[in-house]
């Protein structure tokens, strides 16, 4: 198969993560488009890593996704503090650094 | 893993268990493992896992000692040399963990088992029912590990690691009633007086590797005691690093030796077990710095210029210690403070005699010691056991109580005896020969301190004995005779104190000692092997220290069992009193240290820059301020109003204009910055690609 499509593939999830990181109110939701950004990565690594016959993006893809896994454990905990704190999980209602 | 060292040396393969000591320390921390994870379910009986795992090593030790007199005979004893495993390297520079066996070490691991396995089974009766019996026991196993690990150490940084965990494990074990405040106390100040002096050890430590660094022209480092010393001694490096570096060292030692100025902290310990006080406060952790002194000794001897005779830094500590430690002790009321006095004065008389250059007097001392001592130490736990209901007052608890325990009464004569330097006993033998060697060293001054030490050492002993067994009882107590698992180890300890001295009788052609410890031969190029002092035994010179004993025992006799003498005196007489109150504060030491040390960083620093800050900085401020002032008036007028002020406003309103732009951006919003981001990163992608 092309590379051209798992590019576009990439590209796509990659544009519908950064979408949601700048559109969703919910925090949960943008740590959810955040996985989408990284697996848009991680799907590059392993399509650029099949592609060239090596190895290194396919060790890089498995890195990506521990660190995927430990984010995801430290962005819910703030999640959850901040709704302890301000009763809300809407970031857009968070604005106490305003200059 | 044989070691090169032996090996190049063309002699035959080591004995196997001078190849594997590191069992020793091994065992007893396995014990403290098996106690600290599961002591709690076995209860009182956890304390045989360490009388076992003692035994076990007391055993090997032994074996231990037995090849290496072998290995002296027949091989002219050079250390064995065992590196285990190589911790990490670099460019050259390598740290492994090994052991290094030779007489010195053996003699330390014999010590060391064989004391830790009597204070074992004594502290299953002294400590019956104690709330920490488990913990205590842990404890006692780590100490005598991490002492067995330090006296095996092939490297100084190894030895660091073993220095390091007895003064954690002397620190836990003076706290060990930590519900009293006073014993929390005691044991902080032990745990921070040491590390001052480690401070100065972790320095030397570190300038270790330097020297060798330099011997060898610059292609090495090591860690190496062995290549240390003989690179110290190789002549090959400048005197400076030499002396820099054993003048930091001689602080660890003043530190862990309870060493004039350093000495304070050793009394206060004795708030911790009596068993412990004789363990690690006696016969084996606060000899650690002696040891380290002896270890090192091509470091010391270069550095301090041990061989010019004369005077030196090492030699100077030690004799004032001696006296300072005696002198005290003739004021204390507790038994075992007179005791902690004794043991400072003793370990002067080791520090000097390293410092004149009596190595095998020094290290013999600390041997005999070690025995006598914790004898001593563990009689004074037998009195307060049984005979004085848990009090060590001399003066209010104690008396008249050789009817009552005679077992405890003859051993600790015998124990006061060997330490007072009674002929034939142990302690004649080895003081004296520090004595004499500092005489025959070209050392006078220090014979003769030397000399009144030993005068006053049996003047205070009589005193403590006196009031310890004779005259009337003054407790209000039933005493009695300590079990046999008090006594044997006072019997067992006893036998060594009179007998231990023999194994080094010059008089009767006796230097098994000698041969044993000291290295010789040609192939020891880490000691100074022909320079240090070889004391002869002279007649005259022992006769002169029998009769200074016996001077001391007589006027103890004449002061305490006739009552000669102005009794009272320090009542009567201002001089008289003024000199007591100075020995009974402690020559105003800790004074010294919590109150003018600690209390000028506290009170008059603050104090005294608040004063600098008021009339210095201020006056210089307000003069510079008034001066400028004028200065600014002319000025004010002259140039700033028109001209200055114009462009300040005009650069501050246009600041503020382009502020009230930029506040708009930051909205405190987390997904608008997001956006900004996003953005420039698309701007800086499109340019990218349009440059290309």
């Amino acid at each position: 198969m092309a590379l051209n499509l798992f590019l576009m593939l990439g590209a796509f999830l990659f544009c519908t993560g950064a979408y949601g990181v700048l559109a969703r109110k919910s925090g949960v939701l943008i740590l959810m488009s955040i996985e989408l950004m990284l697996n848009a990565v991680t799907i590059n690594l392993v399509a650029f890593s099949a592609f060239t016959h090596a190895v290194t993006g396919l060790v890089f893809a498995l890195f990506v996704i521990a660190i995927a896994a430990a984010e995801v454990g430290v962005g819910l905990a703030i999640v959850l503090i901040i709704y302890r704190n301000s009763r809300t999980p809407n970031f857009d209602q968070l604005d106490q650094l305003r200059g | 893993m044989f070691a090169a060292e032996t090996a190049a040396h063309g002699a035959a393969a080591a004995p196997w268990i001078l190849e594997n000591a590191w069992l020793v320390f091994v065992i007893p921390a396995i014990s403290w493992l098996i106690i600290i994870l599961f002591g709690k379910r076995f209860g009182e009986k956890c304390s045989w896992i360490g009388i076992a795992a003692l035994a076990t090593c007391s055993a090997l030790s032994c074996w231990a000692a037995y090849e290496w007199t072998q290995q002296v005979e027949h091989h002219h004893g050079t250390p064995v040399v065992n590196r285990l495993f190589t911790w990490w390297q670099s460019n050259g520079f390598d740290f492994g963990f090994g052991i290094q066996i030779d007489g010195l070490a053996v003699m330390m691991m014999f010590v060391v088992t064989l004391i830790s396995l009597l204070v074992h089974v004594y502290s299953t009766e002294y400590l019956k029912g104690d709330v920490r019996y488990t913990h205590y026991f842990a404890s006692l196993s780590l100490f005598t590990a991490s002492m067995l690990l330090l006296v095996t150490a092939d490297n100084t940084l190894q030895l660091l690691v073993g220095w390091e965990l007895v003064g954690l494990c002397s620190f836990m074990l003076i706290g060990h009633w930590w519900e009293e405040k006073a014993n929390t106390n005691a044991a902080l100040k032990a745990f921070l007086t040491t590390r001052t002096g480690d401070v100065g050890l972790l320095i030397g430590v570190i300038i270790t590797p330097f020297i060798v660094y330099e011997a060898t022209g610059g292609k090495h480092f090591s860690f190496s005691i062995l290549e240390v010393n003989s690179s110290a001694l190789s002549g090959g490096v400048g005197h400076a690093l030499l002396l820099a570096c054993a003048s930091c060292l001689l602080l660890g030692i003043i530190g862990k030796s309870g060493q004039f100025p350093l000495h304070t902290w050793l009394p206060d310990a004795m708030a911790g077990p009596t068993p412990v006080s004789a363990l690690i406060h006696a016969a084996t952790m606060v000899v650690a710095g002696v040891y380290l002194g002896a270890r090192l000794y091509g470091v010391f001897w270069e550095g301090f210029s041990i061989n010019a005779g004369g005077m030196n830094l090492m030699a100077i500590v030690g004799a004032i210690t001696i006296i300072i430690g005696a002198a005290l002790a003739f004021v204390q009321r507790d038994i075992k403070k007179v005791l902690a006095y004794s043991t400072i004065s003793q370990l002067g008389y080791m520090v000097m005699g390293l410092g004149v250059g009596a190595w095998l007097g020094a290290i013999f001392h600390l041997f005999t010691h070690a025995f006598f001592k914790a004898n001593l130490f563990l009689g004074a736990g037998s009195v307060s056991h049984s005979g004085a209901h848990h009090s060590f007052d001399m003066k209010a608890d104690m008396g008249g109580l050789r009817k009552y325990m005679p077992k405890t009464f003859w051993t600790f004569i015998i124990g006061t005896l060997a330490l007072t330097g009674f002929p034939l006993l142990a302690g004649f033998w080895s003081k004296d020969e520090i004595i004499a060697g500092a005489g025959q060293g070209g050392f006078q001054l220090f014979a003769w301190v030397g000399l009144i030490g030993a005068l006053m050492t049996a003047i205070y002993m009589g005193r403590c004995v006196y009031l310890t067994f004779f005259g009337e009882y003054r407790g209000h107590h039933h005493p009695h005779e300590s079990n046999n698992t008090l006594t044997i180890p006072l019997i067992i300890l006893s036998v060594f104190s009179v007998g231990i001295g023999f194994i080094n009788a010059a008089p009767l052609g006796i230097h098994w000692f000698k041969e044993w410890i000291e290295p010789h031969g040609a192939e020891a190029a880490h000691f100074p092997v022909e320079e240090i002092t070889h004391i002869e035994f002279h007649y005259s010179e022992a006769a002169l220290a029998i009769a200074v004993a016996a001077l001391g025992y007589f006027i103890a006799w004449a002061w305490n069992w006739k009552k000669w003498g102005p009794h009272g005196i320090t009542q009567r007489n201002a001089l008289a009193r003024s000199g007591y109150v100075f020995l009974e504060r402690k020559y105003f030491l800790d004074d010294l240290y919590t109150g003018v040390v600690v209390g000028f960083i506290k009170g008059p620093l603050a104090r005294a820059s608040y004063w600098v800050n008021r009339y210095v900085i201020d006056g210089v401020a307000n003069g510079l301020g008034s001066g400028t002032a004028k200065l600014g008036d002319a000025v004010y007028r002259g140039i700033d109003r028109s001209v200055v002020d114009g462009a300040v406003n005009g650069l501050a309103e246009a600041t503020g204009e382009v502020g009230g732009v930029l506040r708009v951006v930051q909205s405190g919003r987390v997904q608008r910055y997001a956006l900004i981001l996003v953005g420039g990163v698309v701007v800086i992608g499109v340019a990218l690609v349009l440059a290309n």
